[in-house]
């Protein structure tokens, strides 16, 4: 145990030592790999190799990503990409992630654009770093580099061989990034487009140092928050009386609205906090639209309208089609709920803090609290650090600003702050409730001839970006900053376009900024507008007398699209049903242009009690050339399984003052009896550019539920989430 | 008031400095730095905090330490045998990949080890209902259950 805790701190950059002394202690797989580079506030620039991969004096080769693992196997698949290129084995390559100074600043690990982006970098990186040592040592030896290989951290030519620790004399490689004659990851494969395994997985099974919450100091203290009644509560009075003789008490921090306690031990400051909540008066209004239906409500709000796609003349060709259909959808707000509260470790020495956090942009998070603190960003390090399954952006970067916040009212001993439950369900910025309404014409063949989409929808994405406002603690302080505006709209319309062929096209959107904190939540908008475009597409199928696959098919002209559709079609071709049982369908291919994606879902519907079970989802994916398959498989079965949990269970409450869906009872999830046998195909495209797949199944997931629901009931359901009395006695 | 408790934790007796009716969960973790019990809702409905009690799985969030004194208390650190071989169930999940995040594993390891105490060839619905209480945010739901199944086979 000593010995793991010992290196965890090590990786985490609290023990300073070299790479010699690494080398001959026994690290365990590391979240974050040893570096005797300190975390200056210079960004690594990326257009040079050395941005991306550093050679370790014991052979190994270090690789750099500023994009975090969110339990997406994200650190894998890079190792994998870099290992090809390198042609070295697994073992012989480390990862470092996310921490300022010394990663690349990749901004935020989000959108399904980690393979993307970093990805792709560490493989020019890494293929140019190759060419440049094969050239060097070609020019060392006198040997042409056609008879030169670079293999396991060596370079071998027809009768000698040398480290690249020696062919460099322990220097790094500096050169720029350059444009590689070869990518190994297309040609070769020898670790690409493998079902690597993570490592971290055994590391987590045998109860190692992993996670942010997991982090222990010498002499650390315990922080928490105690959090106001609502989102505009002012304070008004405080008995601090008795504080003071409370078991470890040590400093109660109020600035303005904002107030910390801190103690020696986790417990009592639970304690603490609790007592401070009953002894603290607060100013508080009602101001939650509470009594009126959220869908009614949001269409009251000023709306800000743009034409997304104008495409032929949608109206008159509804109006002069053979069959027309109309459909409303609805989302409500929900919420990221990790498992694991939000955390994070502070400290403020010498005028600098540093803080270990699991924020999913940690030069963002820099550049804001350096804004909120009125701090050089250069004095500010940040230290990324796994933490629960986030799906977007949850409420790391506030618990980094509360830590930060305590850590400089108590200078010198690192200060350790988690939310607890209630704070977490009542304070993360939710995915926003959303509105898609839908007309469309089938001409006498079926075909779709005319579509009209309206979407309405808050921001997507409030995420840290150089203001104090988008972290949650700024409001409250006396500085008045007030809350952020509506963020990215981008979000809003994600998949709003419709991917299938039709010749008359009109899409509006209509952005509010509605009442509840909002911002990034694994597939933004494309959520609402995949769920309500898939459904209406089932329904039209319907109407058209048409299998809803071959009706989708009819809309489809790429292969890759209608491949996943045929795919799905065989391995869903011998499910019986018995009675109350229904299969649904669903298809997209992500933003128009990422990954394409087919599922099927088989549910069970008891019409006496309401209740839907699900029996098994199936899907087939395709994004493009794939780097860890069974990664992909792994992120899309979570990803049907989350989905469909946010049709049949989920939805933010809330009452006139603030959410009242502070716990796991008033905030149900799927849990396992509810959730289905999973089947994932994997289409691998080596020859395809990769693309990111993690959020691919949230939208079509949802609606091969619903469509099961309809084609075993007959019931359209277009509120989520679904409702036992939608389909009692239906 | 810290008083002295006693408590049998992965085989060994251990003396903590607590109040009594601190919860298990913050002793195993701060006092005895052990990580697999994680604080998820402090409230029994999440499952992270899980250990074994005398071999039955139990949230640990609010427990007092004082009772938890009366039992064998087992963590998930404590599965692994001297030799630092995994337990068939944590080497099931390792081999199936059965994790995203991880932060519920703690809680699902445990309440696994409890059902095969109990009933040692369960069905997939038994295996569900066991993991009843376990909550997991990432959706590794159906790989778990192929876990704990190929553990058993």
């Amino acid at each position: 145990m000593e010995t793991t805790r010992r290196n965890f701190l090590q990786q985490l950059g609290y023990v300073s030592i070299g790479f010699s002394l690494m080398g001959a202690a026994p690290v365990p797989h590391s979240f974050l790999a040893p570096s005797k580079m300190r975390g200056s506030g210079k960004r690594p620039d990326q257009n040079h190799i050395n941005a991306w991969l550093h050679l370790l004096e014991n052979g190994k080769v270090l690789i750099m990503s500023g994009k975090v693992e969110l339990g997406q196997g994200l650190r894998t698949a890079l190792k994998q990409i870099a290992a090809e290129e390198l042609d070295t084995r697994l073992d012989l390559i480390e990862m470092q992630m996310a921490e300022t100074g010394k990663t690349p600043d990749e901004g935020y690990t989000a959108g399904s654009y980690s393979i993307q982006s970093s990805g792709m970098a560490i493989r020019n990186a890494a293929a140019s770093a190759r060419e440049t040592v094969l050239k060097m040592a070609s020019e060392k030896w006198g040997i042409p580099i056609s008879q030169l290989q670079l293999k396991d951290g060596e370079v071998i030519g027809p009768k000698q061989k040398i480290s690249l620790h020696q062919l460099l004399a322990g220097r790094q490689i500096e050169q720029e990034v350059g444009t590689p004659s070869e990518f190994k990851g297309k040609t070769v494969r020898r670790f690409v487009g493998k079902p690597v395994p993570r490592k971290d997985i055994e590391d987590m099974v045998r109860g190692n140092p992993i996670f942010v919450q997991d982090l222990r100091f010498p002499d650390m203290v315990h922080a928490r928050t105690v959090r106001p009644p609502s989102y505009t509560s002012e304070f008004v009075s405080m008995n601090e009386s008795d504080f003071d003789t409370q078991p470890g008490f040590l400093k109660l921090v109020r600035k303005g609205n904002f107030i910390g306690i801190l103690a020696e031990e986790e417990y009592q400051t639970i304690q603490i906090m609790e007592r401070a909540k009953k002894s603290v008066q607060w100013k508080s209004e009602d101001y939650l639209p509470a009594n009126t239906p959220l869908k009614d409500y949001l269409k009251t709000l000023p709306l800000e309208t743009k034409t997304q796609e104008d495409k032929g003349d949608a109206q008159t060709a509804i109006d002069q089609s053979q069959k027309r259909h109309s459909a409303s959808y609805f989302k409500p707000y929900i919420m990221h709920a990790p498992n694991g509260p939000s955390c994070a470790v502070a400290i403020f020495e010498d005028e600098k803090l540093k803080i270990w956090s699991h924020s999913q942009g940690i030069y963002p998070l820099r550049n804001s609290l350096a804004a909120l603190f009125k701090m050089s960003e250069d004095d500010i390090h940040i230290i990324g650090v796994p933490g629960s399954g986030c799906y977007g952006h949850n409420a790391a970067d506030d618990a980094a600003t509360e830590a930060a916040l305590m850590a400089v009212e108590y200078p010198g001993r690192h200060v350790r702050l988690q939310w607890m439950r209630d704070d977490e369900n009542g304070w993360e910025p939710y995915g926003t409730a959303m509105i898609v309404e839908l007309k469309a014409g089938l001409d006498a063949n079926g075909k779709i001839n005319g579509w009209q989409y309206e979407v309405w929808s808050d921001g997507h994405s409030n995420r840290p970006d150089g203001t104090p406002e988008s972290l949650l603690p700024a409001r409250f302080l006396d500085e008045g900053y007030g809350a952020p505006g509506i963020g990215y709209k981008g979000g809003a319309v994600r998949n709003s376009v419709p991917y299938y062929t039709i010749d008359a096209v009109n899409v509006q959107s209509h952005i509010f900024l509605g009442p509840l904190r909002t911002s990034s939540l694994r597939a933004l908008g494309a959520y609402a507008n995949l769920f309500a475009l898939e459904c209406f597409m089932d329904e039209l199928a319907h109407k058209a007398d048409i299998d809803p696959i071959e009706f989708r098919l009819m809309h489809l002209k790429d292969p890759r699209s209608i491949d996943c559709l045929q795919k799905l079609r065989k391995n869903t071709s011998r499910i019986d049903l018995a009675e109350g049982e229904g299969l649904g369908y669903a298809f997209c291919h992500y933003k128009n242009e990422t990954a394409y994606f087919a599922v099927a879902a088989h549910v069970k519907v008891d019409r006496k009690n309401g209740a839907v079970q699900l029996k098994k989802m199936w899907a087939v994916i395709d994004a493009g050339e794939t780097i860890n398959p069974d990664g992909l498989k792994n992120q899309t079965e979570g990803g049907m399984i989350q989905s469909a949990s946010w049709a049949l269970k989920e939805a933010v409450r809330y009452d006139a003052r603030h959410i009242t869906s502070l716990d796991w009872n008033s905030y149900p999830i799927l849990r396992f009896p509810e959730t289905p046998e999973t089947e994932v195909e994997v289409i691998d495209r080596p020859d395809q550019p990769p693309v990111g797949a993690g959020e691919v199944a949230q939208g079509p997931a949802t609606a091969a539920v619903i469509n099961a629901i309809f084609n075993t009931t007959g019931v359209r359901i277009r509120e989520l989430p679904v409702t036992t009395d939608a389909l009692i006695n239906a | 008031m810290k008083t002295d408790i006693q408590l049998n934790v992965n085989g060994k007796e251990h003396t903590v400095q607590s109040a009594p009716d601190t919860p298990l969960l913050y002793v195993l973790r701060n006092q005895l730095e052990l990580n697999g019990p994680k604080f998820g809702c402090g409230l029994q409905q999440c499952g992270a905090c899980m250990v074994l009690l005398d071999g039955k799985s139990t949230t640990s969030c609010q427990l007092p330490v004082r009772t938890a004194a009366k039992y064998k208390i087992t963590t998930l650190e404590g599965l692994v045998d001297e030799n630092g071989r995994l337990h068939k169930i944590q080497e099931a999940f390792v081999k199936e990949q059965a994790a995203q995040c991880g932060y519920c594993l703690n809680g699902i390891i445990i309440a696994s080890v409890a059902l095969l105490n109990e009933s040692p060839s369960p069905t997939d619905d038994e295996i569900k209902e066991k993991l009843n209480l376990n909550i997991c945010r990432c959706g590794v739901h159906s790989r778990v259950v192929r876990a704990v199944k190929a553990s058993i086979e």
